[in-house]
């Protein structure tokens, strides 16, 4: 595993069964009278939010509790930033307290990207613009994996506003990577348009894919992030591709409803799917805890000789994935949008991961390239 | 098999001794080791009126097998059904920060519980003693026990802590450089405990 957790796509099986099995042990500590480990005491670690979030920054601040780390907590509303503070300027005050691990959710892709070169601590993105959204992915699988086994070989329909989701950007490669078949349900208009060169199939037919689905992950229309039109009406798309009762009949009798939150109940999700015991809201909630505390742990207790999970090789094993992200982005379908080149560097800086040589900022930017 | 090299790192996970040639000198065979434990369960029943309360938690790895053991044995020799279960210790280690992050291993509380009851903590081998301190913490956090008890198959000597075991199956002496490897069936195809020179020193 490398230093930080930047994006799904650069997690190795290994690293990501690594994570799944961790979490399943931690999980077993909620159960426990005193659910908090001595694990992390005397690291920092900063939740820094540049978007608005419940879920996510409550569930990072309850997992570094729970392993004893210290966490400031840090939004944008009613801090520098509100003065016209950069995030490079943010970033060095960070790390001029001594951040052990930054969390960050930013509305710019490839934030936490930038953010890494800047600070010395681990970066953990806890989603950017439309990009990742790589603990959200891990908690899904980690869902569908206690609900049903795998996630190796099931069937997972995820449904919706894809071009803007950086969830189920993160789910398709993480899912990949653990060798669940993926379809991704959605309007012409809410796919990205170099969606053609993901590991997945696409479908415009809501009600033909259902039959063959073991997981359906309904995801959120954001608003917030459109400036044009991407459909008639609401009516009209909830008419299409919402999940209401009727639609959930056709589901296999195992099958399970997830949602990343949060929902708008009567547009993508009916409230009797949502309050159905097939939905794993509540349990995504939870499981979220489990696999963050994961995170915390594999980023956080090694070494800071030998970072993350792998003892030996991991400089080089990095090195030749960096290569190997390089020949992708070549490839004429990797450079559409720039999906391809982004990909590509965060390999880039990730291969430096592993390097031990870190207080050295510009050892991070050399690469076999 | 149980590699037990540095005092700060008294349990390091077991990669890497499928290259290292097996060898060094045999301390203890199947039979040695049926035997110590066999005494043992018997040292509990005394020690404990009757093995009454008793919960037996292995440290894994191979800690665990040997608490199953001895429940098997003790139900054996006295018709008693010990609980069996386990405590990982790997997240109240002392040494976190000098290695590379480590996998867990799994913890199982029977479903009895620990408080109120006599927890005897079974370890193949005890060396500095940290693993223990680790343990004791990890029990702390589980519950409150009357009292905890310790059973290893080997001490090897060098504590680093107050630590003394309740329960020996045999004292080794060693010298530091040396590694005492602990094999069983369950985790390694074979029962046998060897001596052998670290593998830095013997380089």
């Amino acid at each position: 595993m490398n230093r930080h957790l930047i994006s799904a796509a650069d997690l190795s099986l290994d690293d990501a069964v690594a994570i799944l099995d961790t979490a399943e042990e931690l999980a077993h500590l909620a159960e426990r009278p005193i659910p908090k480990l001595p694990t992390l005491r005397g690291r920092t670690v900063v939740n820094l939010f540049y978007e608005d979030s419940t879920r996510t920054r409550i569930s990072f601040e309850a997992a570094a509790k729970r392993l004893s780390a210290d966490v400031i907590n840090f939004s944008a509303k009613g801090s520098s930033v509100a003065k016209g503070e950069s995030l490079k300027d943010t970033a060095l005050t960070l790390q001029a307290m001594g951040a052990d691990a930054v969390v960050v959710r930013h509305s710019a892709s490839g934030a936490p990207h930038r953010l890494a070169r800047w600070v010395s601590g681990s970066v953990i993105n806890a989603g950017d613009g439309t990009h990742e959204h790589p603990t959200q992915a891990l908690l899904d699988a980690f869902t569908m994996r206690r609900r049903l086994g795998g996630p190796d070989g099931l069937r997972v329909t995820i449904v919706g506003d894809i071009l803007h989701s950086r969830v189920a950007r993160s789910n398709v490669w993480l899912l990949r990577t653990l060798g669940a078949e993926v379809t991704l349900v959605a309007p012409p208009t809410l796919l990205p348009v170099a969606v053609d060169g993901w590991p997945c199939s696409v479908s415009y037919d809501f009600d033909s894919v259902l039959p063959a689905s073991d997981v359906v992950m309904m995801l959120r229309v954001q608003h917030e992030r459109m400036s044009d039109a991407f459909f008639p009406s609401v009516r009209e798309y909830s008419r299409r591709y919402g999940l209401d009762g009727d639609r959930m009949a056709l589901l296999p009798d195992h099958a399970i409803v997830m949602h990343p939150g949060p929902m708008n109940r009567g547009v993508e999700i009916a409230a009797e799917v949502a309050d159905s015991p097939r939905s794993t809201i509540v349990e995504q909630v939870t499981n979220g805890v489990s696999v963050r505390m994961a995170v915390l742990y594999l980023l956080l207790s090694g070494s800071r000789e030998h970072d993350g999970l792998g003892e030996h090789g991991v400089a080089e094993k990095d090195a030749e994935k960096h290569a190997a992200g390089n020949r992708e982005a070549d490839k004429p379908e990797a450079g559409k949008r720039g999906a391809g080149k982004r990909r590509a560097g965060e390999r880039e800086l990730v291969a430096a991961g592993g390097n031990p040589s870190r207080p050295r900022t510009g050892a991070r930017t050399r690469g076999p390239a | 098999m149980a590699e037990i090299t540095s005092p700060a790192g008294p349990r390091p996970e077991p990669v890497g001794s499928a290259k290292s040639e097996r060898g060094g000198k045999s301390v203890l065979g199947p039979d040695e080791i049926r035997r110590a434990l066999t005494r043992i369960g018997h040292e509990i029943l005394e020690r404990t009126d009757g093995a009454e309360d008793v919960v037996l938690l292995g440290i894994p790895t191979r800690g665990v097998p040997l608490a199953r053991r001895l429940a098997a044995r003790l139900a054996e020799t006295e018709g008693i059904r010990v609980p069996v279960g386990s405590l990982d210790i790997t997240l109240y280690r002392d040494d976190l920060r000098l290695r590379p992050a480590r996998a867990l291993g799994h913890t199982e509380v029977p479903g009895s519980g620990i408080d109120g009851m006599v927890v005897v903590l079974v370890d193949d081998v005890l060396f500095s003693g940290r693993t223990v301190r680790a343990a004791l913490d990890a029990l702390n956090d589980i519950g409150r026990p009357r009292a905890v008890q310790l059973a290893v198959l080997v001490d090897r000597g060098h504590r680093e802590l107050p630590v003394r075991p309740d329960y020996v199956g045999k004292n080794i002496p060693t010298a530091k450089r040396e590694v005492v490897r602990v094999a069983l069936s369950e985790t390694d195809g074979e029962d046998s405990v060897t001596l052998q020179l670290a593998p830095e020193a013997a380089r």
